[in-house]
Formats: structure tokens, C-alpha cells, sequence
């Protein structure tokens, strides 16, 4: 579930933890500086000892070290500059079959053997309680390995101004283009993160990830009528090189409607067509509601792809600990033990990676230790298969888990989380501009929009960023107030059509949120233009007193 | 973590304050304690408790500002923060919005605090989940929970005499029960700041009834039904409203409250003449803190809806001077005025119509008129003459929370409920609202 995290980011539950700064807040030189690898190895080494002779059967200490910059603008002013350094440590126990859980920011080799028996006490109790004991997939050591997200620019050495002055730019692209106003942000995320376990590993990873979204509105003050349009580059797990916009990045929309981005992009030509669309919104003819074929752009698609997919075939929702919060998945065991369960039409692949280079998701191992790897979840149409976490692979007859697990820090406990879940592009050769020439009346949707799917992911509503009405082969002019309704299985065996390798690309979703207390996560999902035949369209135009 | 008194956060402050060279500062101090527990089929999954304390500094030089934070409280590291936050503040760009601290205010305080809620124990928490869990396992059904409660404080002060501090208690409970077979689910949801109001047995079953009563729910057709939307169906509808009494983005023509030709709609009538909704920080059921520490100014009792009129909009201070506004903090929550009747009662006065006991996935679709789109869930039952005849299927709905609080036919007695999305205390009644637009049927239960 995509949940209103900016909102809590940006200056709701989170505090006084996030500040308003202008200028670094952190000295560079203290950012640039890790902890040294010894000294967390021996911290590490303290919790596991303390866990073990506390009685635990197993023990992970997760050292977390999470540097954050976000940076705001408005029109032409720099709002805000927030930084925020989060340090400390968790520690994951089985004792007595069941898990504990407990975590320090006194990072000492005492504060840290102090939460392992805190957690094997936990797990004490709750085992009191526990019906049967856990079952763990099992995870060979690796010993001692760094893995670091490949990047040539690391956000943390550009200068703030340098990183203000991109923003203001790309505002000032926008309003020169027709927005009335525009806001930017650039979310930058470094999280540093030691992971020891009983099993005989220690890992290092060092990962970043970047999100630059611009909103822009235009207001026609006579009319009082108002329209905002979102840029469309997607957040990246990749350093500061992504705002070096390549030619060879370039990516044509059908019919030219917009340039777009692969493992690049210009924030300002993003922003201008923001601009554009805005003020193109306002004058957009309103959309006759009913059947459509769509043509959805990978920058729309990404996200239906996570509602729809990447969280209906998560086990724990599957197996219902979700069931409280997020909810529960139509896709259930019992269709995936048949073999033959048809979540989708025969040209669908869905495939589950946690490596693809420049993805959200990308590590080298996830956050029990896990190597990461690359699986099918959706074969020619057919649900072949889940995403899993070592207490969950036995459930699937599976002997070593995917590596889904992940904490979105320290101080929060790992479980089950969406590993990059991407529609695997068209074997035949087909552009957008072809996949259009092949429809009647159509629409073609570029851009991530509202977005509103049930507990157990049957019926969703999507909309998007930009509109345009397909006639007999050919774009013809914009649409506005349009949102789709389907079901999930249904939509995706409406799916006629995938372009080819040559326009796959990623979208993401920065903030996912998920658990109880909540915690979030970055996912990317790729795709090619996709056409899905015959879908409900409705008109969302609605007046007030 | 120490839960620090007030003694102990204005040593702190004074010296943050004794430290600096600035033109002004401005400290903040959080901590809080929160327990959790966590279980599904019919089993806990995880437990634990989370502890942090932040101190975060604040100073300017003319319109340039700087902030540092650190969660270390010995003199040097005092100083640190402070050197730290000066580095940046000389650095930092003039920001032409820069509003000076705020003088010194008066805060009343508010009964934010129950020393009980605050002695919650593991022993508890592990029983408001046994409670659910065993009652479940007795009637064959599977269930699904969170109980989680926080101690918390905030200290706010800055060098023109601003201090403020205080203690909060919260908890919160939901749970939801499903059958074994998945044809039924039901849900509660309890929110409290003193522990004597929460009663796990009574939530749980509250929970199994529902799920119980919900198997077997039939197709209704999607269209305009009369609804009696329970608390949780329409806080974060409601909530979601609120958040946009923006005065900077009515004025500014971007949003449902701009009026044509610019101007805002402050004063217009586009609600129901029924509908009070007001904010009070010293409210005995939804307390909360007597300030905004964004803005450091005292928040007030004051009207946000009054007989179906806007009665106030939202100033941030550099707003509120451009427009020679009195500036206000911004509140904490939002109370709904009501009646005594209960949702029994509303359903006993309805011929034809649908029970909604939560909404789901709630997303704005037009900004413009406000349009949300989301879904019932654990509960959507139609009602014939006065009773509940039988459950129905899921709905999603598309509307937007103004025609809403326009087509409301009766009002129960407001229920204390926090939001899933929204970040206020609220108090809100269950209601009766006429011609709701479900647009299309979920199979989802």
C-alpha cells in the first residue's frame, strides 16, 4: 500500500526528529565518515554472545546508520532544507520458538547485550502464547562482505545550494511553461546497514536511493478552476549521476506527448512538461465515461503493478498477518497449489528481483542475511509463485527463502516486504506508436495519479497524470477527470499487448508502507507500454455547493 | 528513556539558550515510550517497546536560519548542537518567508496525562491480545491485532521567554476477526488517553460479532443508497477535509475553499445546517497540547464549521501577516457535535439503507470538489424497516466529504476515534447520510 508517508515525513508524527534547516546540518565531513567495520563487528559479536548465553536458539543485530536529506522548494524560495541522522541498534531473537525483539541508540557493546537479553525476555513471553514454534529457512554464514549501491555521485558530497539551485531551476522551467505555482522536493536516502547473525555472517551495505518529484498547479482564478500535473521521473536506487540527463536516456512517448527518462533524467525538462500539463489540464476536454482500451505508460503502470501484484502475492498477506492493517490477498494458497490459477493473460510474466542495478529495492542481501536473487512470480499468465522470508519458506515447500525481509531502521523489526516486481516486456517487436495504431478508442495514461484498491486486491480504482483520447489510431487531444475501475484478475487477463525490451523502464514507489507500527519501504517496478482491452472508465468531474 | 520533568527540560533549554550568540533560538525537546503488541492467527507475532528523546535547536541570524538536532544531553554535546545549528544558520540562504520567534505566550495546560495509561505494562498488552485471541479460538475464528500505547512529553522554548511543557498518555487498539473459511471479517477499533475507558473484552467481541454476522453478504447494486457511516467510516473522510482549510491555498485559488475570482469562501454556507465541527485542546475526551510546535503559538477553542458555515481557515503566521490576520497554532482536534442517539437508534429510524463500519484506502481523485474514492470493509450490512437484514458485499464509493456533511439526515452520539491517515484527535458521531455513491462492488472480504 502506497500510503501518505510524505505527509508524516514532511512534518506529522515523525517531529521534532525532521527538522527545517537551511544548509547542511550534518558536517559533511561526519556524513562521509562510516562507522568503522571493527568496532560494529565487536558490537555485533557483544549481542550475539549476550542473546546466546541469554538462552536464544538464534540471533540477528541489525547496526543501522540512516542519513537523510529533504529538500523543498517553492516557486523560487528554498522552503526547506531537512537533514536528519538516525544511529543504533536492533536485535532479533528465537528463543523458546518464538522471536523477540529489542532495540538501543546506546551504541556500546552494554547497551547492545542489554537489548539482546531484553529480546530473548520478549520471546519468553511471547512464546507463552505461541501455538507452534518458528520454522527457519536456513541461511549459510558468508562471513565478512561489504556491498555498496553502484554510483559515481554520492548526494552526500554535493553541496546543498548546488542541489537548491537544480530545484529553483526546474520551478522556474515549469513556470515559464504555465504553472501558476510549483513545488519540488528532492529526497535523498543513505541508509548504512551492518546485519550479524548466529549463522556466521557479517554484512556491510551502504545504500542510496533519490526521488526529485515537482508538482505543478495552474489556476484560472475567473473560472475558479484549478489543475495540478506531476512530473513523471521515478525515484532511483542510484547516486547524484541520475540528474546528469543523457541523450541516450531519452525515451519518446506515443505521438511525442512527452519525453521521457530511463537511468537518467532532466529535472528541469520534467518540470517544464509539468508546466504544460498543468495548464493543459484546465481546458482538457472532460472524458465520456465507459468501456476503454487503455495504453498505460510505465510511468502509470509501475504503480498499478504494485497494488495489484506486488502486494496481493506477498505470503504474510497471503497467510493473513496483514489481516489488521494492509489486509489479506484474493491470491491464496489453494490457487497457487493448483498450477493453474490465471492471474493474468499468456503474455504476462511477473518476475521478482532484488538486483536489478538502479532499482529502489536493490541490495546484495536482505535484512536476515539473505543473498538476494531473481525468481518467477507470475509464468505465462499462471500464479507460480509468492515472496517469502525465512519463517515463511516452509509454508511454500520452498528450502531457502527469497530474501524479502527488510526494516526500515534500527529500531523497527524486519518482516515480509515487496522486492522489486516487474512485468517482464513483449517477445515481439512493438513501440507505443504501434500499440496505438492498433486501437479504436482508446486512452493513452502516462503518470502515477490516485490510486485505491481493497483489502484482498480484487477492485481497484487508478488514475493518472496525463490523458489522451485514442480514435481509430491516432492520439487526438487530451482528456481530463478520468479514473479506471477493474478487477485485478480480470485487467490483467485484459492484457493484448506489451512493447519490447526498448521501452522497458522503472517507475517506483518511495514510501511504501506496511505493518503495525507502520513502517515503509522503496520498491521499483518495470514495465514496457502495456494496451489492457475493454476497461471501465469513469468521469470523476463532480461539483460542489 | 527518562520521561524528563520540567525541571529537568528548562536546565536544558537555559543552557541551549545560554550557549548561543544568535539573534534568537528556538529548542525543541521530544521523548516518548511506546509499547506494542502485535498478533495474527491467533497468535502474538511481535512485541516490543520503542524509546527516543530528540533535542532540536533552532537560531537565526536576520532571516537566515540554521537547525541541528542530537539526542545527547551533556553540556558539550549542548554546545555542539548549538555551534552546529550557528554554522548553518550563517550559511543558510535568506528565506524572504522567514518569520521571527514568536513573544512570549501563555499556555493552559490540558489533561493530556493519565498516570495509568502510562503504567501500562507488557502484561497488559499481552492480555488485551489474549482476550481477542481466546474468545476467537472459542468461536472457531481467526484474528488479527494491535494494542499500542505511548508515553510521551514536549518541551517548547525559545529566547524570547516561550516555554511550554507537558506530559501525554495514548493508546490505541484495533482488531479484526475473520472466519476460518474467510466469508466473514469483522472490526473494531478503540482509541483512549486514559487506560479506564479501554476495555479489550468489550472491543473483541464487538469485532467477533461483526465478523460472525457478516458470512454469506450479498450483492447490492452499486449506486446512491442512505448509509449510517459509523465514526471510522468517516474520520479520515472528514480529517482529509479539514487538512485542506489551507487560507494560503484558498487564497491562492488551489483549493475547494477558493472562491471565483479569487478570494477565499470564509463565512459561506456548504455544509448542513446540523454540522459543528470545532477545536478544542482542552476537550476531557480528545486533550491535546495546548500549543503548535511548528509555529510555538497557543491553539484555542475555536469554530472550524459552525451551522453549516466555514468558520475559520488555517494561517501560517507569514500568511496571516500578509493578510492582517490574527495568527493561532493550528489545532490538534477536531470534535464533532452530535446527539445522544446511538447507531442502534439511527438504524431503527431507517426504512432502506446500508451500515457502514469502516472505509478503506481513502485517496483524493479530484481536488478540486474534494472527490475521495475508497471502500467499505470488516462490515457493510443493508438495512430493511428499522433492523439489519443481512450482509452485503463490499463497496467502493466515490464522494467527496462536502456533499457528505450536505446530505446528512441524522447524527448519533460522537465516539472517540483516531484516525488512520489523519493526524487528529477526534470526536465524531456516527451519521446518516442520504444518497452516497458507491460506484462499483468489491469482492473483498
Amino acid at each position: 500500500m502506497e500510503r501518505r508517508t510524505f505527509l508524516r515525513i514532511g512534518g506529522g508524527a515523525a517531529g521534532a526528529m525532521l527538522v527545517p534547516v537551511f544548509g547542511n546540518a550534518i558536517a559533511a565531513e561526519e556524513l562521509l565518515n562510516p562507522v568503522a567495520l571493527p568496532f560494529k563487528k565487536a558490537l555485533a559479536d557483544a549481542g550475539l554472545n549476550a542473546a546466546t548465553k541469554a538462552g536464544a536458539s538464534y540471533c540477528d543485530v541489525r547496526i543501522g546508520r540512516y542519513l537523510n536529506q529533504f529538500i523543498t522548494t517553492r516557486d523560487l524560495n528554498v522552503e526547506n532544507v531537512v537533514n536528519t541522522e538516525s544511529y543504533g541498534v536492533g536485535v532479533r531473537v528465537i528463543a523458546n520458538g518464538a522471536y523477540g525483539f529489542a532495540s538501543t541508540n546506546d551504541v556500546s557493546p552494554d547497551g547492545v547485550a542489554g537489548a539482546a537479553r531484553q529480546a530473548v525476555a520478549i520471546a519468553r513471553a511471547n512464546a507463552k502464547l505461541q501455538t507452534e514454534p518458528l520454522q527457519m529457512a536456513p541461511v549459510k554464514g558468508v562471513g565478512e562482505v561489504s556491498w555498496a549501491t553502484p554510483m559515481t555521485r554520492d548526494w552526500r558530497t554535493v553541496p546543498v545550494k548546488d542541489k537548491a539551485d537544480m530545484l529553483v531551476a526546474a520551478s522556474k522551467a515549469g513556470l515559464d511553461a504555465g504553472a501558476t505555482f510549483m513545488t519540488a522536493n528532492l529526497f535523498q536516502v543513505n541508509q548504512q546497514k551492518y546485519f550479524a547473525s548466529t549463522d556466521g555472517s557479517y554484512i556491510d551495505q551502504d545504500i542510496h536511493r533519490l526521488w526529485a518529484p515537482v508538482t505543478a498547479t495552474a489556476v484560472d482564478k475567473a473560472n475558479n478552476r484549478f489543475r495540478t500535473c506531476n512530473s513523471m521521473a521515478a525515484p532511483v536506487g542510484m547516486g547524484f549521476e541520475y540528474f546528469d540527463a543523457r541523450a541516450a536516456d531519452k525515451v519518446r512517448a506515443a505521438g511525442g506527448v512527452a519525453t521521457l527518462y530511463t537511468r537518467s533524467t532532466d529535472l528541469a525538462e520534467d518540470a517544464r512538461a509539468a508546466g504544460r500539463g498543468a495548464k493543459m489540464k484546465l481546458t482538457a476536454k472532460s472524458v465520456e465515461p465507459g468501456k476503454y482500451d487503455l495504453v498505460l505508460s510505465p510511468e502509470h503502470l509501475f504503480l498499478t503493478i504494485h497494488e495489484s501484484v506486488g502486494h496481493p502475492t506477498e505470503l504474510d498477506r497471503v497467510l493473513g498477518y496483514e489481516a489488521n492493517y494492509a489486509g489479506t490477498s484474493f491470491a491464496t494458497l489453494d490457487k497457487w497449489q493448483t498450477k493453474k490459477f490465471k492471474f493474468g493473460s499468456d503474455r504476462v510474466n511477473f518476475i521478482a528481483d532484488k538486483t536489478t542495478p538502479g532499482s529502489l529495492g536493490a541490495v546484495a542481501f536482505d535484512d536476515e542475511g539473505v543473498r538476494c536473487k531473481r525468481w518467477d512470480i507470475i509464468r505465462d499468465g499462471v500464479l507460480v509463485n509468492y515472496q517469502a522470508t525465512r519463517d515463511q519458506a516452509h509454508v511454500i515447500g520452498e528450502k531457502e527463502s527469497h530474501g524479502c525481509s527488510y526494516a526500515d531502521s534500527w529500531n523497527s523489526v524486519q518482516f515480509q516486504r515487496m522486492p522489486n516486481v516487474s512485468l517482464a516486456a513483449g517477445k515481439d517487436k512493438l513501440t507505443p506508436d504501434e500499440m496505438i495504431a492498433d486501437v479504436k478508442k482508446g486512452i493513452y495514461i502516462l503518470g502515477r495519479g490516485s490510486y485505491s484498491i481493497d483489502q484482498q486486491r480484487y477492485n481497484f480504482q487508478f488514475g493518472g497524470q496525463l490523458y489522451f483520447e485514442i480514435k481509430n489510431g491516432k492520439i487526438v487531444g487530451p482528456l481530463e477527470d478520468v479514473a479506471y475501475q477493474s478487477n485485478t484478475q480480470e485487467f490483467w487477463n485484459a492484457c493484448s499487448a506489451i512493447c519490447d525490451q526498448r521501452d522497458w523502464r522503472m517507475g517506483g514507489s518511495f514510501f511504501d508502507g506496511k505493518g503495525q507500527p507502520s513502517q515503509v519501504s522503496a520498491v521499483s517496478h518495470g514495465s514496457a507500454t502495456t494496451r489492457f482491452n475493454g476497461i471501465n472508465v469513469i468521469n470523476t468531474a463532480r461539483k460542489i455547493g | 528513556m527518562k520521561i524528563l520533568t520540567q525541571d529537568e527540560t528548562r536546565r536544558i533549554t537555559d543552557r541551549v539558550m545560554a550557549f548561543t550568540k544568535a539573534d534568537e533560538c528556538t529548542v525543541t525537546i521530544n521523548g516518548n515510550r511506546t509499547g506494542n503488541i502485535r498478533y495474527a492467527r491467533n497468535n502474538v507475532s511481535t512485541a516490543g517497546l520503542v524509546e527516543n528523546t530528540q533535542l532540536s535547536v533552532s537560531v537565526a541570524y536576520g532571516k537566515k536560519q540554521g537547525t541541528a538536532t542530537i539526542n545527547e544531553f551533556d553540556d558539550k554535546s549542548l554546545e555542539k548542537v548549538v555551534r552546529r545549528a550557528e554554522d548553518l544558520a550563517r550559511l543558510a540562504p535568506e528565506n524572504p518567508e522567514f518569520m521571527p520567534a514568536v513573544a512570549k505566550q501563555a499556555f493552559k495546560p490540558s489533561a493530556t496525562f493519565n498516570a495509568k495509561t502510562a503504567a501500562i505494562d507488557p502484561e497488559f498488552r499481552a492480555q488485551a491480545a489474549a482476550y481477542s485471541i481466546e474468545a476467537s479460538r472459542k468461536n472457531k475464528l481467526v484474528c488479527a491485532g494491535f494494542f499500542t500505547d505511548t508515553t510521551s512529553f514536549e518541551t517548547i522554548a525559545n529566547s524570547n521567554g516561550v516555554f511550554g511543557h507537558q506530559q501525554a498518555t495514548s493508546l490505541d487498539f484495533t482488531c479484526t476477526v475473520r472466519t476460518e473459511d474467510g466469508r466473514g471479517s469483522g472490526w473494531v477499533k478503540r482509541s483512549a488517553g486514559d487506560v479506564a475507558l479501554f476495555d479489550a473484552r468489550e472491543a473483541s467481541d464487538v469485532a467477533i460479532e461483526k465478523a460472525l454476522r457478516s458470512v454469506d453478504a450479498r450483492a447490492l447494486e452499486p449506486g446512491r443508497y442512505t448509509v449510517i457511516l459509523e465514526p471510522a467510516a468517516t474520520s479520515d473522510l472528514i480529517g482529509f477535509m479539514l487538512s485542506g482549510f489551507d487560507a494560503r491555498q484558498a487564497d491562492e485559488g488551489r483549493s475547494f475553499l477558493s472562491k471565483k475570482g479569487g478570494g477565499n469562501r470564509l463565512g459561506e454556507k456548504l455544509f448542513d445546517q446540523q454540522v459543528n465541527i470545532w477545536a478544542d485542546p482542552w476537550d476531557k475526551d480528545v486533550p491535546v497540547l495546548p500549543w503548535d510546535n511548528n509555529t510555538m503559538l497557543p491553539r484555542e477553542r475555536m469554530a472550524m464549521i459552525k451551522d453549516g458555515r466555514v468558520a475559520s481557515l488555517d494561517y501560517s503566521p507569514y500568511w496571516a501577516k500578509k493578510m492582517g490576520k490574527r495568527p493561532v497554532g493550528s489545532p490538534g482536534n477536531m470534535i464533532m457535535a452530535g446527539t445522544s442517539k446511538s447507531t442502534a437508534d439511527l438504524i431503527a429510524n431507517t426504512k432502506k439503507g446500508v451500515l457502514v463500519t469502516r472505509t478503506w484506502y481513502i485517496r483524493l481523485v479530484d481536488p478540486q470538489s474534494v472527490l475521495l474514492t475508497g471502500l467499505t470493509r470488516d462490515g457493510t450490512f443493508y438495512i430493511e424497516n428499522g433492523k439489519i437484514k443481512h450482509p452485503i458485499k463490499n463497496f467502493r464509493f466515490n464522494e467527496s466529504p462536502v456533499t457528505m456533511l450536505n446530505n446528512i439526515e441524522e447524527i448519533g452520539k460522537p465516539q472517540i476515534i483516531a484516525g488512520d491517515e489523519v493526524q487528529y484527535s477526534m470526536l465524531i458521531p456516527p451519521m446518516k447520510v442520504r444518497d452516497f455513491n458507491f460506484t462499483s462492488l468489491s469482492d473483498a472480504v
